[in-house]
């Protein structure tokens, strides 16, 4: 069974492969169809892997396989190799589990897309570069896979690139990805310089002949990689503007599987960190702080989808904190969960756009739950989850990533409380928002052709509906993966292995871990009261909304000021003074030295023979000449 | 006794002959010999399609019996035969590898070409047949007057298959400025020969090693005139700056498939020999040959790249980019050691393999006459005909070095030869080059995918011809592509048979042959497949190595 690993990717590959070749001509709802197939086949062979790996001993629980030598030139030997251990695979589950249903959820979403087929194409292709990022056993391969999801998410962001700011907002997305992958090439660099491999496992144990100065420095520049692919400070607004894509894209990659590749290839790297306590602190540090400033910003928007990338964000900060702290098991845990309520959270909120023909502004929408019980119903459960209402997933997720915080940085679990407040009541300002209050879609004046036209919301089909209820239950129970009370018995333990002596134990008392419980508990239901009572009637409160957070900090005002626009002044000289005078000189002396040069060539193409022979002779007259110094020379 | 010793004086002595070390060229020949014999037994009009199957069953059993011989040098060891003047060692066998490909594959192409222009086809294939004898015989030589024997075999051939297309006044041009100055090129590669012969008393390449190798050869005059000669020689050959004037005109000229065949096998050919004399005999020279080689190089990568961005012909585009990627194939010659002999040879194999594959759709893309090889009439080729444009883009792309293609590996593979061996210079200028090429590479490219709009464009198609390009257009792209066009245009050469009205051009779906057909995805395969799992061809490579250096 274990030999089927490479089918994990190989079949969304192939889903890719038949659209490319057949998708125009399946069309709607076909293509779609097909396209789920191949990823829920995916599903079914990791489930296979799974328990064949389940049957290996443990502590040798990892089956590798080499597929062939990839690059065999000079001292570079690059295998195409797949890793299924514990963390790949529990990736991999999670990861085709989550895409098999998105990929139902679109079938009926994209409906009537002129590009639907094309759609499709895309998603099929960013599951197979998914599925090989998690399971590549060298960085090389990683690479590949990493490079492969941004390219997707870059087409899907600007899938409706006739919008300007679709267009725009895939451009940023990029070029955010681009600083961060500059990163992840330097440590890959650095890495085959000083141990000479790309391979996890020869890295690994070779690592005590690389001096410590130089594995901070990988492990930091692999972290660079990390925060632009997972959005973390200082590289997180790209995210915001990526909910531009199409709901089940922001659902799929900007929230449950692309944006946590960083804290993966984080958990994967792990013996790294453990050797450099300055490059784990680091990351803790930036995991808290982008968990707080993102909640802040999310307290803020009004746009639905921003929201929930803010939150995202946030989340995604509490995944680098405990990756920190060295707590990589509760990391995985809180993405996993993430996965199921934020994946639950962007499908409703696809459902609301849907139901209200493209109305993304929750001043606008109100009401709602009278309208679509089944949307409002598993909203609701991923709200309380996110929130960390107990006992649901969230609570008992982010309750494993504080209580290591409170252990190993206590400063640090300040802050990561304070963003679970704020948590908790801009979730529940959206709840209140979206599906409390009156029904102000229908009395708004919109502006023509856009928004809902006065007609009641309608629930969505059926092909939405289904992931809904699965993800609600799986929000609901996911807690059920790693209660506390299990010990060592729990089932993301079987990750342990992983990370062996790496991995940070907190060994706190009973007493001490009830107390962290009642304090989370405690934060999550004043969060939600707060917000529920200030936003249940109310849909204005400017102080609540300033534009300090609604701008997201001027992050993008910053940016635009220290780099874009003396970027743009840079641009502006090098292209008057630089470009204009010394490279378009050198260019056009270029062109016009090739156009002489092509003048002479073309004097000297004559179409004659004679000339060709003259030729022949003037090169044999300057090797002779050559010649000749080495005779006198000599 | 003292009769027995007369007598013995008197008889021949025959060589012992290893048929093993020369079967792939005897099926060669004996496959030219029997495509005339069969042809001229039955109707004309079975004559082609009889006469390419013949040419591409020849091909595969000499491909089988370069595999016998693979076995043979695995097993038993690289030797030398025939009174020392065949070698059999890997080297050798993947040059006769490769030629047969080509064979197999070229003659594929012709197939379709040969019945569209009503041309006869056992000549064709005879031909093919034997110039590829040569370019293995020209593998396998172990001596210099065997290596002008096999170049000689190579060329004659390659003459007349220029000329083949009787109804192209291009055609016969073509062939008679190549026979002209291949005649020429010969000559002053014979004279190289004779003053090697002169400065080593020998032509034999392990006794000019050992001669050298045991002699300081104080004043070396001839000897470095005869190796300046037998460089210049090859460089004709091989089209290396500034002996390639000959190219662009012969390559535009010569029909489209002999265009492919002709830039896999003489190169192929000429490389071979090149990589064997240089390397296995004048190696303990190397510091007085080097220089040269590494200013032909430079030429030639520069000079290729920089007019190819000039053409507007796509058979003129590619002549220069094979002029270009002989200036990669130079970078393995100027390392001077295994790992250069294996990076050439590779890139031999790759480039084989993708030029007959471009040329094939080249081939097709041409009307009937065999002209309509502007780039505009490549405009709008995917909305006509994706699978056809997807296949050029491919091969386009692997030429240009993109990685999981071949060509990535072969240009990868010199360059770190060259770079091993301290060439940091050169290798820089070869990438230079190579991101020239990928502009008219995907130039054309581009001009495939984009639409076919702007039908005002006044464009005569095929227009050899100066004068300024009418407008119409979209931006940089088209500014970009009206570059110059037809700036080395040819007096004499632009004789056409007229252009097609211009909605036909839009209009126009090309019919791909069967067997074309076959030949461009065995291409494609080949240059994909062997990019993404390169262990093989690259071990191959590796392994081929000359049995003296």
């Amino acid at each position: 069974m274990l030999h089927l690993t490479f089918l994990i990717f190989l079949l969304p590959l192939a889903g890719f492969a038949v659209q490319v070749l057949l998708g125009r001509r399946m069309g709607d709802p076909l293509a779609g169809a097909v396209a789920t197939t191949f990823v829920g086949a995916s599903f079914v062979v990791g489930v296979l892997v799974f328990f064949a790996l389940l049957g290996v001993h443990a502590p040798v629980r990892s089956f590798t396989q080499v597929l062939w030598t990839w690059l065999p030139v000079g001292g570079l030997h690059v295998n195409l190799g797949f890793t299924a251990d514990p963390l790949s695979m529990t990736m991999v589950l999670f990861v085709t589990g989550i895409s098999t249903l998105i990929h139902l959820y679109s079938i009926s979403y994209m409906k009537g897309d002129p590009d639907y087929p094309k759609f499709f194409l895309y998603l099929n292709l960013f599951v197979a570069s998914m599925l090989i990022l998690v399971l590549g056993n060298n960085l090389l391969v990683t690479f590949v896979g990493w490079e492969g999801v941004g390219t997707c998410s870059y087409w899907l962001i600007s899938f409706w690139f006739h919008r300007d700011s679709a267009a725009s907002a895939g451009k940023k997305a990029f070029v955010y990805n681009r600083i961060g992958d500059a990163g992840f090439l330097l440590a890959m660099f650095l890495t085959f310089q000083s141990v000479g491999s790309l391979d996890y496992s020869t890295i690994f144990a070779r690592l005590g002949q690389v001096s410590p100065g130089t594995i901070t420095a990988i492990a930091l520049l692999l972290f660079v990689g990390a925060v632009g692919k997972s959005a973390q400070i200082p590289l997180f607004p790209w995210l915001a503007d990526a909910m531009e894509g199409p709901t089940p894209v922001s659902a799929l990659i900007h929230a449950a599987t692309m944006v946590t590749a960083g804290v993966y290839l984080m958990c994967r790297v792990n013996p790294l960190l453990h050797a450099s306590g300055a490059a784990s602190l680091t990351i803790a540090i930036v995991g808290a702080a982008t968990a707080f400033v993102a909640a802040t910003i999310a307290c803020a928007q009004s746009d639905i989808k921003k929201v929930l990338a803010y939150s995202t964000v946030s989340q995604l900060g509490y995944m680098f904190l405990a990756v920190g702290t060295g707590a990589y098991e509760a990391a995985l845990f809180l993405m996993i969960a993430h996965a199921f309520f934020k994946g639950l959270l962007f499908l409703g909120a696809g459902s609301v756009i849907h139901g209200l023909h493209d109305e993304q502004d929750l001043k606008r929408m109100g009401n709602l739950r009278r309208y679509m019980k089944v949307t409002f119903y598993t909203f609701a459960v991923a709200w309380l989850a996110i929130a960390g209402v107990p006992p649901l997933s969230g609570f008992w997720a982010k309750g494993d990533v504080l209580d290591n915080a409170f252990a190993r940085y206590p400063a640090l679990w300040v802050v990561g409380l304070a963003a679970a407040l704020l948590t908790a009541y801009y979730l529940s300002r959206l709840v209140a928002l979206a599906f409390f209050g009156d029904d102000r879609w229908r009395t708004d004046n919109r502006p023509a052709g856009h928004g809902h036209d006065g007609s009641e919301p309608h629930e969505s089909p059926w092909p939405m509906k289904v992931p809904l209820v699965i993800l609600a239950i799986l929000a609901l129970a996911g807690g059920a993966l790693s209660f506390p009370w299990y010990g060592s018995g729990t089932l993301l333990r079987w990750v342990d292995p992983v990370f062996g002596a790496n991995l940070y134990d907190a060994h706190q008392s009973v007493g001490l871990q009830w107390g962290l419980a009642i304090t989370d508990s405690a934060v999550a239901i004043v969060g939600v009261v707060l917000g529920f009572a200030l936003w249940r009637k109310v849909t204005e409160r400017p102080a609540l909304e300033n534009a300090f957070l609604r701008r997201s900090w001027y992050l993008n005002e910053l940016y635009d000021s220290v780099i874009g626009r003396p970027g743009a002044r840079l641009a502006a000289f090098t292209a008057s003074t630089v470009e204009g005078g010394i490279i378009d000189g050198a260019v056009n002396g270029i062109a016009s030295a090739v156009r002489r040069g092509g003048g002479l060539v073309r004097r000297a193409q004559t179409g004659y023979v004679r000339n060709y022979a003259l030729g022949i002779v003037l090169g044999v007259v300057v090797i002779f000449g050559f010649m000749l110094t080495r005779v006198w020379w000599s | 006794m003292a009769g027995a010793t007369v007598a013995s004086a008197a008889t021949l002595h025959l060589p012992h002959i290893d048929y093993l070390s020369i079967l792939p060229v005897l099926i060669m020949m004996g496959g030219a010999v029997l495509v005339v014999v069969v042809s001229s037994m039955t109707r004309r009009a079975l004559g082609t399609s009889a006469s390419t199957a013949l040419s591409v069953l020849t091909g595969v059993a000499a491909l089988v019996a370069a595999l016998f011989q693979w076995h043979s040098v695995t097993t038993h060891g690289a030797k030398v035969t025939i009174a020392g003047a065949v070698v059999l060692d890997g080297f050798s066998v993947l040059v006769q590898v490769t030629v047969a490909v080509a064979v197999i594959l070229s003659a594929m192409v012709a197939d379709g070409y040969l019945k569209r222009e009503g041309v006869d086809g056992p000549e064709f294939h005879a031909l093919a047949l034997l110039s590829a004898s040569g370019a293995m015989v020209m593998g396998s030589a172990n001596d210099l007057i065997v290596v002008f024997l096999g170049l000689e075999i190579l060329s004659i051939a390659l003459y007349v298959l220029t000329a083949m297309n009787h109804k192209r006044a291009e055609s016969g041009e073509a062939a008679l400025k190549y026979f002209v100055l291949g005649g020429f090129s010969s000559a002053i590669f014979v004279y190289g020969i004779a003053l090697t012969y002169g400065a080593t008393g020998s032509t034999n390449l392990p006794q000019i090693a050992d001669y050298l190798a045991r002699n300081v050869v104080a004043d070396n005059g001839v000897l470095l005139a005869g190796m300046a000669l037998l460089l210049v020689g090859f460089g004709f050959k091989v089209a290396a700056v500034p002996f390639h004037m000959w190219s662009p005109d012969v390559y535009q000229g010569a029909p489209s498939p002999v265009t492919g065949f002709m830039a896999a096998v003489a190169k192929a050919g000429a490389f071979a020999a090149v990589l064997r004399i240089f390397v296995s005999s004048l190696s303990t020279v190397r510091t007085d040959w080097q220089p040269v080689v590494t200013g032909l190089a430079v030429l030639t990568l520069v000079v290729g790249a920089a007019i190819a961005l000039a053409q507007r012909d796509v058979k003129r585009m590619l002549a220069y980019s094979s002029i270009n990627h002989a200036g990669f194939i130079l970078l393995g010659l100027e390392a001077a050691d295994p790992r250069g002999v294996s990076a050439s040879l590779y890139y031999l194999f790759a480039y084989t393999v993708m030029v007959i594959g471009t040329f094939a759709v080249v081939t097709v893309m041409a009307r009937d006459g065999d002209n309509g090889h502007d780039l505009e009439d490549y405009r709008g080729l995917a909305r006509r005909q994706p699978l056809l444009a997807l296949a050029l883009a491919v091969l386009l792309l692997a030429q240009a070095g993109a990685p999981f293609t071949t060509g990535f590996l072969a240009k990868l593979q010199v360059v770190s030869a060259v770079v091993a061996v301290h060439g940091y210079v050169l290798a820089a200028i070869a990438m230079l080059s190579a991101a020239i090429a990928v502009f008219f590479y995907l130039r054309l490219a581009v001009v495939m995918y984009s639409p076919t709009g702007s039908v005002a464009d006044p464009v005569p198609a095929a227009a050899g011809g100066d004068g300024e390009e009418g407008g119409g257009g979209t931006g940089a792209v088209t500014e970009l592509l009206t570059f110059d066009r037809g700036s080395d245009a040819v007096p004499g050469l632009a004789v056409l048979t007229g252009a097609p009205p211009l909605d036909d051009v839009a209009e126009r779906r090309v019919t791909v042959p069967v067997l074309t057909r076959a030949a461009i995805v065995i291409s494609v395969a080949v240059t994909v497949v062997f990019g993404i799992v390169p262990a093989p061809l690259v071990d191959f490579a590796h392994r081929a190595t000359l049995l003296f250096h």
